[in-house]
């Protein structure tokens, strides 16, 4: 079963084209990349997020103009504690990549990418529900999945399975 | 760029509108959707969906299962296309593996899901007519539809929660004769799709009820996320299948429908364009099955065959082993799409090395193309929210999870 071994060296990554750009555009907001199983995944500095996402939705040799998914995963008790995940996808091109942004675990909060994709909305809004992570500038950051009244945000790994009794 | 209402808790008190509650057990709804409608005599002002009826907290529960006890949870997500959710699954896993797939359940794999979304877009087809008011094609799709059942009954034992792709391969040889069985229905098909499209593409009911209503522009379509036939149905030439192949599709030959106009029927003769498709597709997968093993080589991660077991000392402690702590997968993640009848399928899978995944999400082509549903609503009349809902083709159980 041969797994090639991750790329994590930012410098063999700078020539994909969405590294590139922003890497040119502001090298503070690349905070690390990886490669790894044909993905390319890329760390963002977190108040660089919502502009780094329209850079890439604009960006001419290769626009990722469709926001295919935001999820969040908890990385509990380890800190900074929680990462977003922003699948972008380019049509034109038929690319992947994935931009993360890391939280501490305390107050977890970043810009909201609603006003560069629409689609964010309901996607940031069910990370809110389940992970409690706080999208600024949100239209209207409510629960999705779960009722308004609950306690707790279910995907937390402190949470447990059986929810508490 | 596209629509997105700011404020959508709806309070009365303008002069002309009222609120209407619209659901969550309305016939129309496909399954547990609750809709405010703030209405104007019979036209829309705002529309605002509210879901979270059907979660059951598939992605948690996925936490605490071994990798191939979430197969089954798979299926329970989307009940209309179980064998898409089972496909995408299992490819992440095997991506994170680095499993080499044999042909022969490479091209089972696609010949099943093409059934799948023939099975899905049935009932999509019957139902969204019967919402509209046509009553007969609900009761021919399902005559159909009740065929596929029963093949998807002999290949795996189960209707609907099938489960039948595992990681490394199938759970089981397909039964003897079932290949004609396939054959039968492959050859049958075709004319069926003639009897349904004779009911409605030129019907001019169906015509008025559908043509203009509900429109979305490409570009707004792109903005929020839809997929699938909601995106095709807007003029995008975009098919996972054909552009970012995965389980060998890259070896088969077929065509994209697209359509320009972005409207109900736009949509809709995309699905049934669609469907003659995916039939060319199951007779070539037909013509073209491999021989050779189901499984791959991977005695730490797939069961052996039972013969296997009874005989064979390693055998049995492989499938002890598997049973009893799973197995573990390389640290890592993986994000794998794959074309559902309803758009993008994504299965995002982190790794942490051990046997039971850190973090599974389904990226859900239903919840991101009902956030087109305000955009195709709004200013129409409160009859068309029926046919609009209907043309987004969305189910309820992927939506909440």
């Amino acid at each position: 079963m041969p797994v090639p071994p991750a790329i994590t060296d930012l410098e063999q990554l700078k020539n994909h084209p969405a590294i590139a750009k922003l890497r040119a555009w502001n090298p503070a907001a690349v905070e690390g990349a990886k490669f790894d199983r044909d993905e390319m995944s890329i760390y963002v500095e977190r108040s660089f997020i919502r502009d780094a996402c329209d850079l890439l939705r604009q960006n001419p040799d290769c626009p990722f103009n469709y926001l295919a998914d935001v999820t969040c995963v908890d990385w509990f008790p380890s800190e900074p504690r929680f990462e977003v995940i922003y699948h972008l996808l380019s049509i034109s091109k038929k690319e992947r990549v994935r931009l993360k942004v890391r939280l501490d675990g305390s107050s977890p909060a970043l810009d909201s990418v609603t006003p560069v994709w629409p689609a964010a909305n309901y996607f940031e809004r069910e990370v809110f529900d389940l992970f409690g992570v706080r999208f600024a500038g949100h239209p209207y950051l409510r629960r999705l999945l779960m009722p308004e009244d609950w306690e707790g945000h279910p995907l937390r790994k402190d949470y447990p399975v059986e929810g508490y009794r | 760029m596209a629509h997105l209402s700011p404020v959508p808790v709806l309070e009365p008190g303008q002069d002309r509108t009222m609120i209407l509650n619209m659901g969550p057990h309305h016939p129309s709804t496909h399954g547990v959707l609750r809709l405010l409608l703030e209405i104007d005599g019979e036209n829309i002002v705002r529309i605002m969906p509210d879901i979270g009826f059907l979660h059951t907290g598939i992605e948690k529960t996925c936490e605490a299962k071994f990798y191939q006890q979430v197969v089954p949870l798979t299926d329970r997500i989307d009940y209309l296309c179980p064998l898409t959710n089972n496909l995408c699954y299992v490819l992440a896993v095997e991506k994170l593996l680095g499993l080499e797939i044999p042909p022969k359940a490479q091209w089972m794999r696609v010949m099943l899901n093409e059934l799948t979304r023939i099975n899905s877009h049935l009932v999509w087809l019957g139902t969204h007519a019967l919402d509209i008011g046509a009553m007969t094609v609900f009761l021919y799709c399902f005559r159909e539809r009740e065929d596929i059942l029963r093949l998807f009954e002999m290949v795996s034992g189960q209707r609907m929660m099938t489960s039948y792709f595992r990681i490394g391969g199938l759970a089981l040889e397909p039964p003897l004769g079932f290949f004609e069985r396939v054959q039968d229905f492959a050859t049958r098909f075709p004319a069926k799709m003639d009897e349904y499209e004779n009911l409605l593409t030129a019907n001019p009911i169906w015509g008025m009820r559908t043509k203009g209503v509900a429109r979305i522009t490409a570009e707004d379509a792109i903005a929020l996320g839809a997929s699938g036939p909601t995106l095709r149905g807007s003029g995008i030439d975009f098919d996972l299948r054909r552009d970012m192949p995965y389980s060998g599709y890259e070896k088969f030959k077929f065509k994209v429908p697209i359509s320009q106009d972005g409207d109900v029927f736009a949509r809709y003769m995309c699905r049934v364009a669609e469907m003659r498709e995916s039939i060319a597709m199951v007779q070539q997968a037909l013509d073209g099955m491999p021989e050779g093993p189901i499984k791959a080589v991977a005695p730490k991660v797939i069961l052996p065959d039972r013969e296997m077991m009874k005989t064979q000392m390693e055998a049995l402690i492989y499938h002890f082993k598997i049973i009893t702590e799973g197995f573990a997968v390389p640290a890592g993640e993986v994000y794998q799409a794959v074309e559902s009848p309803r758009g993008e399928m994504g299965y995002y899978v982190v790794s942490d090395g051990t046997a039971k995944p850190y973090r599974v999400h389904m990226r859900s082509a239903c919840l991101a193309n009902l956030q087109t549903l305000p955009s195709l609503c709004e200013g129409r009349l409160l009859a068309d929210v029926v046919a609009a809902i209907g043309s987004i083709d969305i189910v309820l159980g992927e939506i909440d999870r």
